[in-house]
């Protein structure tokens, strides 16, 4: 379970603060599937960065199964990216010298997983992933799905408890942002937590939890059939 | 103990495969550095080897004195008194010594590079006739290449013996005539010969030597009517005596057993090879450093390079690192990584320029070793410890190259190094 409580969050400007994050309370359990939606600097990028431990908050407390992460030390937010939390980019993130195989290995690479180990597990993902044949095909070799496909498979090769993807379809067509959404859902339906930033009211529309924010506070928080309002060509977000 | 993981190798080579000109670039300077090291520190050692080649026939630690006139007036004795040195001074100098280890006497015909007329059937020749004890090749080492030299039977017996140098033989001697057991004449007085010698050392001394010959002192005496005077003491200094002490306080014996003034500083006269070797020694020690010193500096430069090739490499990669945080890497992984390529990259260049350098060495010692002129060079040559001196000192700056980049590289949060660009 993570829990954020009065989160706040400011980056610094040129003659003061500017506040990101206005005191966000949140509570997402094992297993959901969470949305979090808003228009740009509504603060949905910083939330997720400060799910995943990449950011740090100004106030507030945040808890991954009752562990304060707010006491953890550079190296201990380390070993939790590592062993509890999976990303996934809308820029795909992926090493550009590293072959796909090599980059869903990487992970397991900081988890001190014999070699031979993490190249069977990554081969494993890559074609669970169905890419198998791309493995050690370089990111620039790849389609923007196959890429994709790439990076989850690194999000998912630690099995964690939890993904975070940015904009993961923020950069595909609507066929591969479908295709990657299955995999996503397929993903939370074996208990796995996956919370995805996105402006996509279709995508947020296959959460089963969408949370709004607006001006670094949560406005909206409930069932995505609630909170996402479908339109003629199908679902778009509440503005 | 957990095994070595290839695939931090693996991630070392991909760093320089992936921009090897710049790897080439960077390592250029330190590959360089290392190159001169080896090539200064092993040129210094071949004139060392060569001025040692020349010295080869002297002993480091020894030393020579006469006595001469005074000039000062001591004890009822009038300054400019002639003084002269016995076999019984020898004696008591060995007695009451306690920086020598030896003492030998030593008395010249004709005097230093006197003509001697010394003859045998039609052959003439002039050479320098020595007057020793069977001690003296521990002062003044050579190479015995038949029969043998002075024993203590010689001397006791004044036997009419002596031991001729190289030079001495080919005059005397035709070729192929081998002269143990001949006799020559020396000053008129047959000598029997029980010994040839050669010089060890090269040069002009080398020569001069070979063209020596070695009689009994006790015989000497004898046959050219000195008795027991020595002219000189050729002496070897006890280890770990400095040269100098030990050769006032010999000064200060012999000035006491001649009755001289105790400050007259001209009554007796000394050389001293050890402080010769000393100050060749403290030269080439000095040039040793100094090749260490700008080869170092010139590393330095080099290692400069890398830092600085290291520190535009991190900022390129920056979101490579934030993808590498991301995933898992906790900053000791991080310093792993960034000190791991410097290292690489230092190290590797480093060796390159040593296995340059002492291919170089080699070269020019095998064109030494074919008769090449090379003047006083000899055996370029670095030793084992240089080169491990050598190796620390590199991975000490490969350390220093690497501290800023990582600095910088752990400075920068994952957050902003993933929305960076590249």
């Amino acid at each position: 379970m993570l829990s954020l409580r009065s989160i706040e969050k400011s980056y610094p400007l040129a003659g003061g603060q500017l506040p990101v994050l206005k005191g966000i309370d949140l509570i997402i359990e094992q297993g959901e599937m969470v949305a979090i939606m808003g228009s740009s600097g509504s603060g949905k990028s910083t939330l997720l960065n400060v799910l995943g431990l990449l950011d740090n908050f100004d106030a507030g407390s945040y808890h991954l199964d009752d562990v304060d992460m707010s006491e953890l030390s550079e190296r201990q937010a380390a070993r939790y990216r590592s062993r509890f939390l999976g990303f996934v980019f809308q820029s795909f993130n992926l090493i550009a010298f590293k072959s796909a195989l090599e980059n869903v290995a990487l992970p397991l690479f900081y988890q001190k997983i014999p070699r031979r180990e993490r190249q069977k597990r990554a081969l494993a993902m890559l074609e669970r992933m169905g890419i198998a044949d791309r493995a050690h095909h370089l990111p620039s070799e790849l389609s923007g799905g196959q890429k994709q496909r790439v990076a989850m498979a690194r999000a998912l090769i630690t099995t964690p408890r939890v993904i975070l993807a940015d904009e993961p379809t923020g950069a595909l067509d609507s066929v591969t942002s479908n295709e990657v959404m299955d995999v996503l859902r397929e993903v939370n339906s074996t208990g796995i937590t996956v919370i995805i930033v996105t402006h996509e009211a279709d995508i947020a529309a296959r959460c089963d939890r969408t949370i709004r924010l607006k001006d670094g506070r949560i406005i909206e928080d409930g069932n995505s059939s609630e909170v996402v309002e479908p339109t003629a060509h199908g679902i778009s977000p509440i503005s | 103990m957990r095994a070595f993981d290839p695939d931090r190798l693996i991630e070392l080579v991909q760093v320089i495969v992936r921009n090897p000109m710049r790897a080439f670039l960077s390592s250029l300077g330190v590959g360089w550095g290392l190159f001169m090291i080896i090539i200064t520190v092993g040129s210094a050692r071949g004139l060392e080897n060569g001025v040692r080649a020349d010295m080869g026939n002297d002993v480091a630690n020894s030393m020579f004195m006469w006595a001469q006139s005074t000039s000062k007036p001591y004890k009822g004795f009038q300054r400019g008194r002639s003084l002269e040195l016995n076999l019984a001074d020898v004696a008591w100098l060995e007695e009451n010594t306690q920086h020598l280890d030896l003492v030998v006497p030593e008395i010249q015909l004709g005097g230093y590079r006197g003509s001697n007329n010394v003859t045998r059937a039609a052959h003439t020749g002039a050479f320098d006739v020595h007057g020793v004890d069977e001690n003296y090749p521990q002062v003044n080492p050579f190479r015995i290449t038949r029969g043998r030299f002075l024993n203590p039977g010689d001397l006791n017996a004044q036997r009419k013996v002596c031991v001729i140098g190289s030079r001495v033989e080919t005059v005397l001697f035709d070729k192929g005539e081998d002269p143990l057991g001949e006799m020559i004449q020396i000053q008129g007085v047959l000598f029997r010969v029980v010994g040839v010698y050669k010089p060890k050392g090269t040069g002009e001394d080398a020569e001069n030597e070979a063209e020596s010959i070695y009689i009994p002192f006790t015989t000497f005496g004898k046959a050219f009517q000195t008795g027991d005077r020595v002219e000189w003491l050729s002496v070897l200094i006890r280890p770990n005596v400095d040269a100098a002490e030990a050769e006032q306080a010999t000064k200060d014996l012999l000035l006491l057993r001649l009755n001289a003034h105790p400050d007259d500083k001209r009554a007796i006269g000394g050389w001293s090879m050890a402080e010769e070797f000393q100050q060749v020694e403290s030269v080439f020690g000095a040039m040793r450093l100094v090749s260490l010193l700008f080869g170092a500096l010139a590393l330095l430069a080099g290692v400069i390079g890398i830092t600085n090739i290291m520190l535009i490499s991190i900022k390129e990669r920056t979101k490579e690192l934030g993808i590498r945080r991301s995933l898992g890497a906790t900053p000791q992984r991080i310093i792993q990584q960034i000190l791991g390529e410097t290292l690489f990259l230092t190290i590797l260049a480093g060796l390159c320029g040593l296995i340059l350098g002492v291919g170089l060495l080699e070269l020019l010692d095998g064109f030494i070793e074919d008769g090449g002129d090379a003047g006083v060079f000899r055996h370029p040559e670095i030793d084992l410890k240089t080169v491990l001196n050598v190796l620390i000192i590199l991975l000490g700056m490969a350390l220093l190259a690497g501290i800023l980049p990582t600095l910088r590289a752990l400075s920068i949060r994952p957050v902003v190094a993933l929305r960076s660009e590249g």
